[in-house]
């Protein structure tokens, strides 16, 4: 690698970075298989550089290297990592938990998991700070303890510092994890995907808190995600990551406006967008894992842009302008292309109502309980033909438990009528006639458990062929063959078991499973919240085309408001067990009327339209 | 959207950790992981050398099994009489090679009474919670509450010293502690969505229960049978000692035990051999039992599912 550090912009002299990283190389033990390669970052003083990738990127490898920490079974093999000029990797023992926690700090993605069940929440803040000695006295650490906690917008009295970790909601216990990253004011910090369990208003908030901290104590942050809408007004710089190598790094802003990257530029377009200017774009295929990875670039199997160089030699790192970095044989000719290539326009006349449909499935004045607690209350609404309906709402708010109650899956009680056809359907689905289970059919929002691990996927999708029809085999294996078209997956499948397809094949086939009892009604339950975010297009993409081309009623579960213009023509945004506003999409998203659709709207983070320009 | 690349990939927790059939069955790779633990490779050599010897014994013992070959309490006479005679002139050594057939296999047969028994109150009950679950395990607390033996005791002082009835009520009186196995993992595995699927498509119960929990929890029955084994050889040969099992003349091990311990100051190889054979064939399924525990917790530990 050579070295880049002098080439950062002149505003930014070299004095100020802050964390170097070079050349850094993290293998799985035994094998020696590459997780990540020739991964080299800079960041300055009171910079945010985002770290952005898909699951198997390796960027989570990369985030925990920083303090020299590895999982079971990998190790670092080459590379620096310096901080103020200090090498983090060959520290002794000592050294290094003298700094961890204290120049450099780590946020992990699930504080739950990080906080100790078992003490107070002052007692783990202030531990912190005495083991890394701060301030000369314990009233110092004292003040300390309660200026961090005004920091982080948390109360710092004694009943409040007395509380254990599960007392304290979701949000707040990753406040308390931020306070606790920035106690001992660090020089770096490393976020990782700190705000991916949160809703969207908690995560605006947390975000808020995070750009504070570090703006104010001048401290050099690495936030690591998936999400590029996250970072979106968050970081300063961007790194880009796949299969275990930075692809291409610059300033937010360069990089949306004109990746240089072909990766870059299709992950941009699999965003959901929520001003609902831009059609969502999945990237087809999915990230390959260690040990998987294709030689040449590991790109090029997604790629539109591959070329036969591609397949055989991984391309150097480029410099196009001073701290613009990338690598791709073709970014020239891919940095010069913008509007074209990525920027598709929504086709709106999809979301305009034609003709009043029939209803299909109402809903009337339901109320559902959950042993005694009444968690839905007093929900009207209607499912028409082949239309799509959007229910959105963040964790708790019902929209799951009104899902399950019309697919008869929630086992407690049910008051009110759900009607499907004009007629009252049974509480229970098992008490449903053979018909009615047929005509609506449940997406689950896992596919790593709603799949049977010990069942090849020709088992799972003959499952409602036998229960729904009297087939022969020959009968049985076409409709197999058929879903499985329809699902865009070869036939060759029927043979695998689910751990042998990623998360986004298994999607499919739960969606095929669904469809093999030609349903006229499909329910879909937060059916891309496991997946990433350009495998998660990709599946928005195909479920909209199925709904149109098979003129099905789909009822579209969702805590993303912007991704329900990609799929639905009508939404209704639950919040509390109710259902606080309804109507076409496009009215509810330009001109919400309740309070509550306004702030989630404000809440959702979106990429600036940068891209519009062009 | 239709240019999915078809070709498949594995998407494990760990990444190159290259168990592909870690998901579809879960046995087998418990007992390719208990395998390479030395303790399992030691269990196994000690099970199959008894069992090797129970099967054998009989055509390579030197005589017959109710032959008298000298006075009672014979010591041992190279090569004649390796072991001597017992307590009415028979060869010790022979009746030694005749005698594991009956604890072996009755054991076996007791178990996999247990085991079927068990798992399927144990899938039942996990399965269908509410009142069927409540009952059905508080009867199993009632048969938990005696000690096995003096529950097969007291059938057996009523009913008569019957082989069947033996086999019969170790199997019962393993049953609830399996159940209680069985139980557990199938109320995780019934809240996953796989089963939901099945419900919502209208399969029923029977085929929801056999097809699609039963093979997620075969691990640790598999843990539950080698365990139960071990109970069952020392159950099986308690009794036939305290004469409820195989009657005399019938070779057998628990009964040898009995038959000689009058003479043991001046004999002590009918009594001490079939002690030291019973001994160590329950240490070989006890390390075998404890090899696929411990590959088992290793195997959960290492993927984050049951």
């Amino acid at each position: 690698m050579e070295p880049t550090t002098s080439a950062g912009p002149a505003t930014t002299p070299e004095r100020d970075v802050v964390l170097m990283v070079e050349g850094l190389r993290i293998v799985l033990d035994p094998s020696g298989v590459d997780i990540d390669d020739e991964v080299s970052l800079v960041i300055r003083r009171g910079e945010v550089l985002g770290l952005v990738g898909e699951s198997a990127s390796g960027k989570t490898t990369v985030a925990t290297s920083l303090l020299d920490y590895q999982r079971r079974g990998a190790k670092i093999a080459a590379g620096h990592v310096e901080i103020d000029g200090q090498d983090i990797l060959s520290m002794g023992p000592a050294a290094l938990r003298a700094v961890r926690g204290g120049a450099i700090s780590y946020v992990p993605q699930d504080s739950s998991a990080a906080l100790n069940p078992a003490l107070r929440i002052g007692t783990q803040l202030m531990e912190i700070l005495e083991v890394h000695g701060f301030g000369a006295s314990a009233a110092e650490r004292e003040a300390r303890l309660a200026q961090m906690m005004a920091e982080v917008l948390l109360p710092s009295d004694k009943v409040f510092l007395r509380r254990y970790p599960h007392q304290l909601s979701g949000g707040q216990q990753q406040r308390v994890a931020i306070a606790m990253a920035f106690a001992n004011r660090p020089k770096v910090i490393v976020l990782d995907e700190p705000t991916t369990a949160l809703d969207v208003t908690t995560q605006a908030h947390v975000l808020d808190t995070i750009r504070d901290l570090t703006r104010s104590y001048g401290v050099a942050a690495l936030y690591v995600t998936h999400d590029l809408a996250v970072v979106s007004n968050l970081a300063d710089r961007i790194a880009v990551m796949y299969a275990g190598r930075v692809v291409e790094t610059g300033t937010r802003d360069e990089l949306f406006a004109a990746g240089h990257h072909p990766y870059t530029r299709k992950l941009l377009a699999s965003i959901p967008d929520i001003t609902g200017e831009r059609a969502l774009r999945g990237i087809p295929g999915w990230a390959p894992r260690p040990g998987r990875r294709p030689s040449g670039c590991a790109f090029t199997p997604r790629c539109d842009w591959a070329v036969d160089r591609c397949h055989e030699e991984f391309p150097p790192v480029e410099e196009p302008s001073p701290g613009r970095r990338v690598r791709c044989w073709r970014w020239k000719e891919v940095g010069v292309q913008v509007a074209d290539l990525d920027i598709h326009l929504r086709d709106k006349s999809l979301s305009a109502r034609d003709t009043e449909e029939k209803t299909v499935i109402s809903v009337r004045d339901v109320a559902a309980f959950y042993q005694r607690k009444e968690i839905l209350h007093g929900i009207t609404t209607g499912l028409s033909e082949r239309r799509c309906l959007a229910l959105v709402g963040e964790s708790g708010s019902g929209k799951t438990t009104l899902a399950r109650c019309i697919a008869g899956l929630h086992p407690h009680k049910i008051v009110g009528d759900i009607e499907f056809g004009g007629k009252a359907l049974a509480r229970d689905a098992r008490n449903r006639p053979r018909a009615t289970r047929q005509a609506i059919q449940y997406i689950f929002q896992s596919p790593y458990s709603s799949l049977n691990p010990r069942k090849t996927i020709g088992q799972i999708l003959s499952q409602p062929l036998r229960v729904f029809f009297d087939l022969s085999r020959d009968e049985m294996e076409g409709r197999m063959e058929k879903v499985l078209e329809q699902v865009a997956l070869d036939s060759s499948l029927l043979s695998r078991y689910p751990d042998q397809l990623s998360g986004g094949e298994r999607q499919r086939v739960a969606i095929a499973r669904g469809l093999a009892a030609e349903p006229m009604v499909l329910i879909c339950d937060e059916v891309t919240s496991w997946l990433d975010v350009s495998v998660q297009a990709a599946i928005i993409e195909l479920l909209a085309g199925l709904q149109r081309e098979m003129g099905l009623s789909m009822l579209f579960v969702t805590h993303n408001l912007a991704l329900v213009r990609s799929i639905s023509q009508e939404v209704a945004v639950m919040n509390e067990g109710r259902i606080v506003e309804y109507g076409g999409v496009d009215a509810v998203l330009e001109d919400p009327q309740a309070d509550y659709t306004k702030k989630l709207l404000s809440d959702t983070p979106t990429i600036p339209a940068v891209t519009a320009e062009a | 959207m239709n240019d999915e690349i078809i070709v498949s990939d594995s998407e494990l927790v760990e990444p190159a950790v290259v168990h592909a059939d870690r998901r579809r069955s879960e046995w087998l790779m418990t007992i390719r992981e208990a395998w390479r633990m030395g303790r399992t490779k030691i269990g196994v050599g000690i099970f199959a050398f008894i069992v090797l010897l129970a099967i054998v014994g009989p055509w390579i013992a030197p005589y017959s099994p109710t032959e008298f070959v000298a006075p009672p309490f014979s010591p041992a006479d190279i090569p004649k009489m390796w072991l001597g005679s017992d307590y009415i002139g028979h060869d010790v050594l022979t009746r030694v090679l005749y005698g594991g057939r009956t604890v072996i296999l009755l054991s076996l047969a007791a178990t996999v009474i247990g085991l079927g028994l068990g798992v399927t109150l144990g899938l039942i009950t996990g399965y269908a919670r509410r009142w069927i679950d409540e009952s059905v395990m508080r009867i199993l607390d009632v048969v938990l509450a005696f000690p096995q033996i003096v529950l097969t005791l007291l059938f057996v002082s009523i009913v008569g010293p019957k082989l069947w009835l033996i086999v019969l009520m170790v199997g019962i009186s393993h049953a609830p502690r399996i159940a209680r196995v069985a139980r557990a993992a199938t109320l995780e595995v019934a809240q996953r969505d796989f089963v939901h699927a099945a419900e919502a498509f209208g399969v029923a119960r029977t085929k929801i229960l056999f097809n699609e929990i039963m093979p997620s929890i075969t691990s640790p029955l598999l843990v539950e049978f080698g365990l139960r084994l071990t109970y069952s050889i020392g159950l099986i040969a308690a009794l036939s000692f305290l004469g409820f099992g195989m009657q005399p003349p019938a070779a057998d091990w628990g009964l040898m035990i009995n038959e000689n311990r009058i003479g043991i100051v001046i004999q002590p190889w009918p009594v001490f051999v079939p002690v030291l054979l019973i001994g160590i064939l329950t240490i070989g399924t006890n390390l075998i039992a404890d090899g696929l525990g411990r590959a088992l917790i290793g195997i959960e530990r290492d993927t984050g599912v049951g």
